[in-house]
């Protein structure tokens, strides 16, 4: 069974992200970038999903500037067969992510598809669900635990009252949730072998898919800061204060 | 502008987050009808009804709806929602698994998240974690939004006495079957749409101490969360999670405690009215966001808060 799976280069999650002052974006510039995270779960999922001897083949893809092509070695140091760089340095958004997935997914016909749940810069918690319904498949989001049973695959997802398990028909897409596993780190000899790894390189235009934005950015701003308050002595006076002063309770 | 609503429910009655959105749609303005889509789900379209400032109530009663799978519902809301200018649902985990599909299928993008409303065409959203925040404008016929409700006030739930019609749309793809759920029983309030959350973090060191925040929740009537690390060390489960990657909250109070206040946890809580933090760690970046910060050892604190709590309450 051939997995592809979709990864993005984004901002480091450890660094402070910081608005630009002509409030066009945030700063960018000599910023340490990395895989999203949700993402990394993809990876380590897919693998997992080899070492088990269910997958057979990981082709990993990623959307966006020659630099992304360190995320796809990345994904291939972890233990992905081969990778397809679909370059671009305009921005794409997700609607025309998951177009650009939607042609992917038809050159190579995986069975299953793993994708973060959302990205840590743009946060939206689209691509995966849009690609489902592009390519008419099922989708199970928001992924704790994935089984494969012959023809299907069974999901269990974070919902917001607990866990709920889908059976979906192959191929389907997935989307990862943080619990779904820890990934792993790639071992140095590795990330010297998935240097040797192919790596195909596509425009969107290759593909057929107009990447023009639908949504335009205003403006970004930073978050209205919150004052820090004051310190109470005791739990006394905390309660004193919460029952007068902040009148909450 | 004619703005269809989707209304979030479990079948037997209407959660408070559609009255949210509702209130988002007024601030779009124009005529605003609610899709309840659900099996046996008349109870709901009854609530739907009485919302202040809806104007019809549609209803698509079918098993293919029931658990409200993304596949089904995509279809079903890109069928019924071709005809309006705006699609909105409630950001939950119903919302943010349809409704992207419901914009490929219309092929228009989809705005995450909106906190507010600029006009008919523009929204603001966090990014980053909510470590920025976007206005973004879209350029296409037709709106599909998710909304953060707690940024919203909620619509009155009476007062209303919008027309229920039923729908024979059936969208059933066939991609996808319910298997079992595993929802957490609990009689107290919704952590997301509570008006008091207490909170533990990492000190609380095991599952078992949570008992303490349980006992002082129950006393005031408020929901108990957890920080990713406290879910991380496995002592709740996740969707106890307040932050950037569990439930978005602001209650009229948030207490948190023996939770340090890393920058995805704060994404989740910082628009709480008070926040109280109680931590031994002075250090602590919570103490920045709190109203009222208490240096103390958490074992020694809380019992002593249920016990000034008993005095007052």
């Amino acid at each position: 069974m051939k997995v592809l799976v979709a990864v993005k280069r984004v901002i480091d999650y450890n660094v402070k992200v910081r608005v630009k002052p002509d409030n066009t974006g945030v700063d960018l510039a000599n910023v340490k970038m990395a895989m999203n995270p949700f993402c990394e779960i993809a990876v380590e999922e897919a693998v997992r999903l080899k070492e088990k001897g269910v997958a057979s083949e990981i082709v990993v893809v990623s959307i966006g500037p020659k630099a992304a092509q360190e995320q796809i070695r990345t994904a291939l140091a972890l233990g992905a067969d081969r990778g397809i760089h679909v370059e671009t340095d305009e921005e794409v958004q997700s609607l025309e992510a998951a177009k650009l997935l939607k042609a992917v997914v038809e050159k190579e016909e995986p069975k299953l598809v793993i994708l973060g749940k959302q990205s840590i810069d743009s946060d939206n918690n689209q691509t995966g669900q849009m690609l489902a319904a592009l390519t008419g498949m099922g989708q199970g989001t928001f992924a704790s635990e994935v089984v494969v049973e012959g023809d299907k695959v069974n999901v269990t997802r974070e919902v917001d009252g607990g866990l709920m398990t889908v059976s979906l028909n192959l191929p389907a897409v997935v989307t990862t949730d943080l619990r779904l596993n820890e990934p792993r780190y790639a071992s140095l000899p590795n990330i010297m072998k998935a240097k040797k790894k192919p790596l195909d390189n596509m425009s969107p235009a290759d593909l057929g898919v107009d990447i023009a934005p639908r949504l335009s950015t205003l403006k970004v701003e930073a978050p209205a800061a919150r004052q820090a308050g004051v310190k109470v002595a005791d739990v006394a006076e905390l309660v004193d204060k919460l029952k007068n002063e902040a009148k909450v309770i | 502008m004619s703005i269809l609503v989707i209304a979030e429910h479990d079948n037997s009655s209407l959660k408070q987050a559609t009255l949210n959105v509702v209130a988002a749609a007024k601030a779009i303005g124009g005529d605003i009808d609610v899709l309840v889509a659900g099996e046996n789900c008349g109870a709901v379209a009854e609530a739907a009804a009485k919302a202040e400032g809806v104007n019809k109530v549609l209803v698509a009663d079918n098993a293919a709806y029931g658990h409200f799978l993304g596949e089904n519902l995509g279809e079903l809301v890109a069928e019924v929602g071709k005809g309006y200018s705006h699609i909105l649902a409630a950001a939950g985990t119903v919302g943010k698994d349809f409704m992207p599909r419901v914009a490929a299928l219309l092929d228009v993008a989809q705005v995450s998240d909106i906190m507010r409303v600029e006009s008919e065409d523009t929204f603001v959203r966090p990014i980053y974690a909510g470590n920025a925040i976007a206005t973004v404008k879209s350029s296409d016929s037709i709106k599909v939004v998710t909304v953060r409700p707690t940024a919203f006030d909620p619509v009155a739930g009476e007062g209303g006495s919008a027309a229920v019609e039923q729908l024979d749309v059936v969208k059933d793809a066939g991609l996808s079957q319910f298997v079992n759920e595993e929802l957490a029983k609990s009689d107290r309030p919704d952590l997301a749409s509570a008006g008091i959350v207490v909170s533990g973090g990492r000190g609380m060191q095991n599952g078992d101490n949570f008992k303490m925040l349980e006992q002082v929740a129950d006393l005031m009537g408020a929901a108990v969360g957890a920080s990713r690390a406290a879910v991380d060390a496995g002592f709740v489960p996740n969707d106890m999670q307040v932050g950037q990657t569990g439930k978005i909250v602001a209650p009229q109070l948030y207490i948190a405690v023996g939770i340090s206040g890393a920058i995805q946890h704060l994404a989740g809580m910082s628009d709480s009215k008070v926040i109280v933090a109680i931590n031994k760690d002075e250090e602590a970046p919570i103490f920045q966001v709190a109203d009222y910060g208490l240096v103390a050892d958490l074992f020694e604190a809380v019992p002593q808060l249920e016990e000034e709590l008993k005095k007052v309450l």
